[in-house]
């Protein structure tokens, strides 16, 4: 018997040989545990060794295998081909992002965003190690905990409209990862966030469209962190207005 | 090396269902101001006295404003309900590690919302 088959709709841009992006019909080995970024592994293996993707963990956890899955963001390495077979799989790289290579985007501008929020413990004063660790309870870890599984995948990025119009927008991951560290008991970075955050750009270009947590592979939902930044935001600067001598 | 910009489609608020929905629930916002812009008009009449308030009530009953009106109730009550449906994710109630549960809060506002329309209708019933 011979073996099952797939149709793969690979979206190709070679830079150096055309002006355009064009669709390259493959068709690969189909097996029932496999997944699309295995479908394109076994082109790049046996079919066809000029396409150009990444990916790394093939588990989940290191976010560099997104794609658009017909359509729709997804990570390839999570999604498996059975769930579309016996028809065709169209596939092509993050939509959102400037394609640099096939199925390679680039991601500049994501990097720049996301360390313009300063995602890390920000201190006032570093106490001295003499003093021992920050400590933390079960509930303020649990406070942040959802929003700390961001895996960088951008997949919320590719599904965001405002993002899409707006490139300024600091986007989903971004502001989660942002709102992850203010709510963190170790962190003393929470103003200096918000000046980043409550801008134009920032929180306040989120119409709250949604869609970035429904494609969220690690259910993050940084609609909703967005949404508590915004709320956040507008409560602290009342306390700053109406009662200046609190301080934070 | 030259890299390639996709545009965006006119189009791609029809690209996804919860696009459209977005759009959908941005859209009521434009009939539940129209309706608004009616009330006020309403209370500017009624401030130059029966006769004024009365020709704009009739204008009110025609066909075409009680369209309107029903259109734009269809409209409040799908933001509204949207909304409800979205504010688990803003509103986070903790008690320690505890969160409290996003039917409960979704719920929680539906309780006053239904108590207010009651007076409201009970007002206007027994007047
Ligand atoms: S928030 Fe979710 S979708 Fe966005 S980058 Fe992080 S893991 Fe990926
Ligand atoms: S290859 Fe690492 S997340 Fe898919």
């Amino acid at each position: 018997m011979s073996k099952a088959t797939i149709v793969l709709e690979v979206l190709r841009y070679r830079p150096e040989q055309e002006q355009e992006p064009t669709f390259q019909i493959y068709e690969s080995e189909y097996r029932e545990d496999w997944v699309v970024l295995d479908a394109i592994n076994h082109i790049k293996d046996h079919i066809d060794g000029t396409l150009s993707y990444r990916w790394s963990c093939r588990m989940g956890v290191c976010g560099s295998c997104g794609m658009m899955i017909n359509g729709e963001p997804k990570l390839s390495c999570a999604t498996f081909l059975r769930d579309y077979y016996p028809d065709p799989i169209r596939v092509e790289p993050l939509a959102n992002f400037p394609i640099e290579r096939d199925l390679v985007i680039v991601m500049d501008d994501f990097m720049e965003k996301l360390t313009s929020v300063k995602p890390w413990i920000l201190r006032e004063h570093e106490k001295p190690i003499s003093e021992g660790e920050y400590r933390q309870t079960p509930a303020e870890l649990a406070r942040y905990k959802q929003f700390s599984m961001c895996i960088n995948c951008m997949l919320c990025y590719s599904a965001c409209p405002v993002y899409a119009l707006d490139p300024q927008f600091t986007g989903p991951a971004a502001i989660a990862l942002a709102h992850r560290y203010n709510l963190d008991s170790r962190d003393q970075g929470r103003s200096w966030r918000e000046q980043v955050l409550s801008t134009e750009e920032g929180i306040w270009a989120c119409t709250y469209v949604g869609t970035c947590t429904v494609v969220c592979p690690v259910d993050v939902d940084p609609a909703g962190a967005i949404q508590q930044a915004k709320l956040s935001t507008t409560t602290d600067w009342f306390r700053d207005v109406l009662m200046p001598w609190k301080g934070r | 090396m030259r890299r390639f910009e996709r545009p965006v489609p006119t189009l791609w608020w029809l690209k996804r269902r919860a696009y459209f929905l977005f759009i959908l629930r941005e859209l009521t916002a434009v009939f539940i101001a129209v309706y608004l812009i009616l009330f006020l008009i309403l209370l500017y009449q009624l401030s130059l006295g029966r006769q004024a308030y009365e020709t704009y009530l009739g204008f009110l009953a025609t066909p075409g404003m009680i369209v309107f009106h029903v259109v734009a109730l269809v409209a409040a009550l799908y933001h509204t309900v949207t909304w409800f449906g979205l504010l688990p994710n803003i509103i986070v109630v903790r008690f320690g590690e505890y969160r409290v549960p996003s039917k409960l809060i979704a719920g929680a506002n539906y309780v006053p919302w239904i108590a207010v329309s009651a007076l409201i209708v009970l007002i206007l019933t027994r007047g």
